[in-house]
């Protein structure tokens, strides 16, 4: 009687929506990027990207619903909640590749690129194409300041950002408390502490657009600005689009804690949304290190 | 209720509850859950994207049957050498080894169906709609991408055509589909084996696939790092890949190739795995060395990171890293001679027969070879400023993509057929499609290392007049090559949709191993296991 059976999957039309508005998301993109390079943009291609935006909502809304759903019901076996977690694992290895290759161009750009053009190093022969240029970090005068102005100063490591630091580490702290009151049954706490890293997540984006307000108007600091913005702004602006997803993730598990669907050792969807969190915190300790301090 | 899972005793649902067949009409394509469904799909779309890829082969040598300018201009040949390659390698060689991969690896490792069948049905109809997007820029302004599949900068940032943007947001989807799909084979490789089915009883192509799906994972998203920064240059000033702004053109090789090293063996990884399974059924005999084919796997694997800049010997890199590129590409050649090694002594004394996926696997283990001794050729930095960039690396990657990849797809599905759809396929047509094939792809890209190391430039649609003879017979061999893959598409359609054939027997061949044999029917139940199988 004991022998495990497996369970058939069914259809379902969550894929092929999910397909088209993924594609419609990034069509819509793409039409816009490529028509405010190349001529205007045009109503379509707007209106292209609202109708995306809502049918990207409703996929991910109805997509998870009904994962949440089926969970609640008590469908999901422990085989298929070890796939979850493990998928989930290789899901967030996927992103610190993302992560590497940014922080790749970074260190080359640092390590090799720049100095070589300022005529030091092995390949410093490339020194000659522009007279005069001498390599620093953070680059701030670029080889050739008529097509990129460099930036008129830097941001100070130990302002903003360090707020910025200590605001993720915290909130890193806070989540877990969180997920200890969770183990405990202690539905107020865990509110509370969810709550706290909201709160905390929240202003860490507020900082960041305070200070991309700052490196924009007050130090001409932007993607333009040479080989420092460029890679400022990748890393960071990456990094705050992961902040604001792990953010949402929160804020659904802050909803599902209220509505009761954790047990104290059931609750992955919890624990998935705080190891993408810690996933976050760890790539801005490295952004901190290495695009502020050092 | 679309999981997949095992449910312990009385919760389970009864047979009547769940054992229905497949829907029909279009909608069970569309919205299915099955691997079987999905892994067809793949399939097709592969095929498709082979065709097309091929046209653009016809056309580039059709140009190139004789010197000067006779077909197209020169900016539509590199459009054409650029979707080929593109379309080959993201459209026709990954996706197909993608659909075997949900084919095989469930019945391989006693699973009903893939881990996660929604996620798997979403990374399919990605592709569909990836590759419309790559295929509309051809009907741009300004043409298709015309820069090479590797789209160096500043060929692809500063002098590309508008249509970039599009191409950019086309690799992107491809790279979701891809990564959900990798990570789908892990989790079911890893949760979804049969009790029983330790690591070092798994068949050789899961295991292949498992080393495949973490390169996926690891390197699809830097792919998606370099486009994105290929976006930011072109739209947003940025300087990654402009000296002006302290950034290199160079970066852009390097953080390409970092990807593209380890994607060449995704695309070879499960050919391996393909034909050890085979080489060993038509040899009745059990595959030679066993632990070290999945050691040399994963030796493979690790190497592909350590390699990338082989690919840019003369682009001026410091003498250590030409050194230290050059070394850790030859070490490569261990491991691969290990698999060469293998398959030989599985062969050696065994009770061998010729069906056409032997010959197909046969023909691979040779050629395969002569790609990969080419590439040791070209892993001589000092020599490579000779080779760098002439057909001679053409030919070098096609024998190890054609007779390489492709040979192993083409003989997996004359091998695995009778077990999907329950029919033989016709012998003798497989046998003319495969001697054609071999003469045909040897005749297309043998004459190219000649005139490779005579020094014609690959991407141009010109040459001096010496080469002309050599182009001539290429040409003709990538014609003939083409055509007899109608054969295929006959046999198969014949086989499966014509209902032609003898029926297969549960074995199909003498004594093959694996739980696909030994454990199923054939054709295969749609739902593969209701109950896991025994694993001695």
């Amino acid at each position: 009687m004991n022998t495990p059976r497996y369970y058939v999957p069914a259809r379902s039309h969550w894929p092929i929506l999910g397909a088209f508005a993924v594609f419609l998301t990034l069509f819509s993109m793409a039409s816009i990027i490529h028509e405010s390079t190349h001529s205007q943009v045009s109503m379509f291609s707007i209106a292209m990207a609202v109708v995306a935006g809502f049918l990207m909502l409703y996929m991910l809304f109805g997509w998870f619903s009904e994962v949440v759903n089926e969970g609640l019901r008590g469908l999901n076996s422990d085989q298929l909640k070890r796939s979850f977690r493990i998928s989930m694992g290789w899901f967030i290895f996927s992103e610190v590749m993302f992560f590497a290759g940014f922080f790749g161009a970074l260190f080359y750009a640092r390590t090799f690129s720049v100095p070589w053009i300022g005529g030091e190093g092995v390949k410093g022969i490339s020194g000659m194409l522009w007279e005069g240029f001498t390599a620093h970090w953070p680059l701030v005068k670029t080889p050739d300041m008529t097509q990129f102005q460099g930036p008129m100063g830097l941001i100070d490591a130990w302002s903003l950002p360090f707020i910025n630091t200590v605001l993720l580490i915290v909130s890193s702290f806070t989540l877990t408390f969180a997920h200890h009151s969770l183990r405990h049954e202690n539905k107020a706490k865990t509110l509370f502490w969810l709550r706290s890293t909201l709160f905390l997540g929240a202003a860490f984006l507020c900082v960041q657009v305070a200070e991309y307000g700052h490196a924009i108007h007050e130090l001409n600091l932007t993607v333009s600005s040479g080989i420092y913005g460029s890679t400022f702004y990748m890393l960071t602006g990456f990094h705050g689009a992961h902040v604001t997803l792990g953010a949402i993730m929160i804020f659904v598990m802050y909803r599902r804690v209220d509505n009761g669907h954790f047990t104290p050792d059931d609750h992955f969807g919890f624990e998935a949304a705080a190891w993408y969190w810690h996933f976050v915190d760890v790539v801005w300790l490295m952004l901190f290190t290495f695009v502020y301090v050092l | 209720m679309s999981q997949t899972g095992v449910l312990e005793g009385a919760d389970a649902p009864t047979d009547e509850e769940h054992h229905h067949g497949p829907d029909k009409g279009i909608l069970r394509w569309v919205y299915t859950t099955n691997h079987k469904d999905i892994g067809t799909m793949y399939l097709l779309l592969a095929l498709g994207s082979l065709l097309i890829g091929g046209v653009m082969a016809f056309v580039i040598r059709a140009e190139l049957f004789q010197p000067g300018l006779q077909l197209v201009d020169p900016n539509f040949f590199n459009q054409m050498t650029t979707m080929h390659g593109l379309i080959m390698v993201f459209g026709a060689i990954m996706p197909a080894f993608v659909g075997l991969a949900n084919w095989l690896i469930p019945m391989m490792i006693g699973a009903p169906d893939m881990a996660l069948p929604r996620i798997n049905n979403w990374s399919f109809w990605l592709l569909p709609f990836a590759f419309s997007m790559l295929l509309s820029t051809l009907f741009m302004e300004g043409g298709a991408p015309n820069f090479g599949w590797t789209f160096y900068a500043p060929l692809s940032t500063t002098y590309a055509p508008p249509s970039v943007t599009f191409f950019i947001f086309a690799v992107h989807i491809m790279g979701i589909s891809s990564v959900m799909g990798a990570v789908n084979v892990i989790v079911t490789i890893f949760n979804m084996r049969a009790p029983g089915m330790t690591f070092m009883k798994m068949p050789l192509f899961v295991w292949t696939w498992l080393i495949t799906a973490f390169l996926l994972i690891a390197v699809m998203p830097v792919l998606a790092g370099v486009v994105t920064m290929m976006l930011m240059d072109i739209h947003f000033g940025a300087s990654f890949f402009n000296a002006a702004g302290g950034g290199d053109p160079v970066l852009f090789q390097h953080v390409f190739w970092f990807f593209g090293h380890p994607e060449v063996y995704i695309m070879i990884l499960p050919a391996f795995g393909i034909i050890s399974h085979i080489i060993s059924t038509f040899s009745r005999k059990p595959l030679f060395g066993y632990t070290s084919m999945v050691f040399a796997t994963s030796s493979i694997a690790i190497l592909s990171f350590i390699v990338w800049a082989h690919h840019m010997f003369t682009v001026g890199m410091p003498l250590a890293g030409e050194l230290f590129f050059m070394y850790s590409t030859m070490l490569i050649a261990v491991p691969t001679g290990v698999k060469v090694f293998n398959w030989v002594t599985t062969m050696f004394r065994g009770s061998m027969t010729f069906e056409t996926p032997m010959l197909f696997a046969i023909a691979f283990v040779v050629l395969f070879t002569i790609g990969g001794l080419s590439g040791l050729m070209l892993a001589i930095a000092p020599a490579d400023f000779q080779y760098h960039d002439t057909y001679f690396v053409v030919a070098h990657f096609h024998y190890v993509l054609v007779p390489g990849a492709l040979f192993s797809i083409l003989a997996a599905v004359y091998y695995w057929l009778p077990k999907w759809c329950g029919r033989m396929y016709n012998e003798s047509l497989g046998k003319w499609h495969f001697w054609l094939s071999f003469i045909g792809v040897n005749l297309t890209f043998f004459p190219m290392h000649f005139v490779g190391l005579a020094g014609m430039p690959r991407r141009i649609p010109d040459y001096a007049l010496q080469f002309a003879d050599f182009n001539a017979v290429v040409s003709v061999g990538a014609f003939l090559f083409g055509a007899s893959q109608l054969i295929f598409i006959y046999n198969v359609w014949r086989t499966t949709i014509g209902k032609k054939g003898i029926k297969a027997t549960d074995l199909v061949w003498e004594k093959p191993e694996g739980l696909e044999w030994t454990a199923l029917p054939s054709p295969v139940p749609y739902h593969t296991f209701q109950t896991p199988p025994k694993v001695d």
